[in-house]
């Protein structure tokens, strides 16, 4: 490896072997399988249509693969019966679209799972979530809905719904992709903070600013299989497949350097 | 004796009657909500086959009239209680109950309707912090979908409220055929029948008033705002 990461990674806390999953007709992935350690940013980047978000939605079965294994530590979360819901609430999972929930404040859709998932009585999940509120800079708008919030406010209080859970993984599926340009950098600076404070998460983005500065790997997807994988040196400067190169390239023209900083 | 002097004199039997048409619209709306609710979420949730049963009572209840259904609960099954051991239904019971199995087919596709306007990302967000999915259903789902479905269902309780009248078949004495008595034995058949027909406008315009307060109340602030284009 060229170059050293970031931090000092731990141990493998999520395994994924040899997803398999098809919609239709249509085989979206074909075996896919990496490793994921503790405190590692892993930045998920191909052509659209190529399964990275069918991979997020397989790890923490909204989707359920054909085929394939994933292990949280040593849960296999894709055996049968394993309580998926035990599970995915050590996964948080930030959508692009936030899907906050419409009928709540900020503060109550950062404290619901606290209250009916970790069954935390009330007062302290609404502490906890305040705090979560706070730590995406949002602590002024607990009281606001999400219609009343700007996307990007949305994102950073679905940021802080994924948290408060206490999550031992976060999987972010573009999260900035349905934001406007200008509110890309208040997501992506919550983003970084995040990932320099060692927290684990797989990112599916476009966002190449944000891969070159805290992602510890880099996976290229394509035509639902893993072309490359390595540290973003690695994939920047010296790409050893060609495609890989093509795409990075057409990305930073089309996306620019964005990066939050 | 001008208008207001009848109107007056038979207005102590017309509170009874307006009571029975209460009472009749109380239930079937009350325990057809309870009903809807189930065969809206056995619609939307259960696996095909219940569904499939629940889709055939929904259609059996919205394809025939509720006269007929009136007829048949009061008139009709009585024999089949007797035969397993059950007491006849007086008029009122079988009234409110034809009014609730009926009201509960429209109600239970008003709250499918709802459920299904939600988008499907609300679900995966609750399920994927690790909610069930009858906590995502409870804490998500329908908090939203029972809101998108007041104006509708506002229309179903004045709809229960102006059918009750239905039960005029057999024998209940609700307001109109309370109206129709006093007109055939006062003679005075358009006076009985405004009186009647005041009092059903007073009680839909009171329910109207305190289904668009509760509209206002529940709300979601930032959510469909609307903009008058001139």
């Amino acid at each position: 490896m060229s170059a050293a990461t970031k931090h000092d990674l731990g141990d493998v806390i999520l395994r994924v072997e040899d997803l398999h999953k098809r919609y239709g007709k249509d085989e979206i992935l074909r075996g896919v399988t990496f490793e994921l350690r503790r405190g590692e940013t892993k930045v998920v980047i191909g052509p659209s249509g190529t399964g990275k978000s069918t991979l997020l939605r397989c790890i923490n079965q909204l989707s359920v693969p054909d085929k394939g294994r994933v292990w949280l530590e040593d849960v296999e979360i894709t055996h049968a019966r394993t309580n998926i819901n035990r599970v995915r609430a050590q996964i948080g999972f930030v959508f692009q679209d936030f899907n906050l929930f419409n009928h709540l404040t900020a503060l109550h859709n950062v404290s619901l799972g606290l209250i009916k998932v970790k069954k935390m009585p009330k007062g302290a999940a609404l502490r906890r979530a305040r705090e979560e509120l706070a730590r995406v800079g949002l602590a002024a708008k607990e009281n606001s809905y999400p219609a009343e919030l700007s996307g990007g406010q949305k994102q950073r209080v679905s940021i802080a719904r994924a948290l408060a859970m206490d999550p031992k993984l976060i999987l972010f599926d573009e999260p900035t992709s349905a934001l406007d340009p200008e509110l890309i950098g208040e997501v992506l600076e919550v983003m970084i903070q995040l990932a320099r404070g060692g927290m684990t998460m797989i990112v599916v983005s476009h966002e190449m600013g944000f891969a070159r500065a805290v992602a510890d790997r880099i996976i290229f997807m394509e035509g639902g299989g893993i072309l490359e994988e390595g540290t973003p040196s690695d994939l920047f400067t010296c790409p050893r497949c060609e495609r890989t190169g093509q795409f990075l390239r057409k990305i930073t023209e089309l996306y620019g350097e964005t990066d939050g900083q | 004796m001008n208008f207001f002097e009848f109107a007056g004199s038979v207005l102590p039997r017309f509170l009874g009657a307006v009571g029975i048409t209460l009472e009749l619209t109380a239930v079937g709306i009350g325990a057809g909500l309870v009903l809807g609710l189930l065969l809206a979420l056995t619609r939307v949730y259960a696996n095909r086959v219940v569904s499939g049963i629940a889709n055939v009572y929904i259609q059996f209840m919205r394809g025939t009239p509720l006269v007929i259904q009136v007829l048949v609960i009061y008139f009709g099954l009585p024999p089949y209680f007797k035969a397993i051991g059950l007491k006849p239904l007086s008029s009122l019971a079988a009234g409110c109950l034809a009014m609730a199995l009926n009201s509960a087919a429209y109600q239970a596709e008003y709250i499918r309707g709802a459920i299904q306007a939600i988008s499907s990302g609300q679900m995966q967000a609750a399920r994927s912090m690790g909610m069930t999915k009858t906590q995502a259903v409870r804490h998500v789902i329908l908090p939203q979908a029972l809101r998108i479905v007041l104006p509708s269902w506002s229309n179903e309780l004045i709809y229960t409220l102006l059918y009750s009248s239905t039960v005029y078949f057999i024998g209940l004495e609700e307001l109109s055929y309370a109206s129709m008595k006093i007109a055939a034995k006062s003679g005075r058949v358009l006076d009985s029948y405004i009186v009647a027909g005041v009092m059903y406008l007073i009680l839909v315009v009171f329910l109207s008033r305190v289904l668009a307060y509760a509209e206002a109340r529940l709300r979601i602030p930032g959510l469909a705002i609307e903009e008058r284009a001139r």
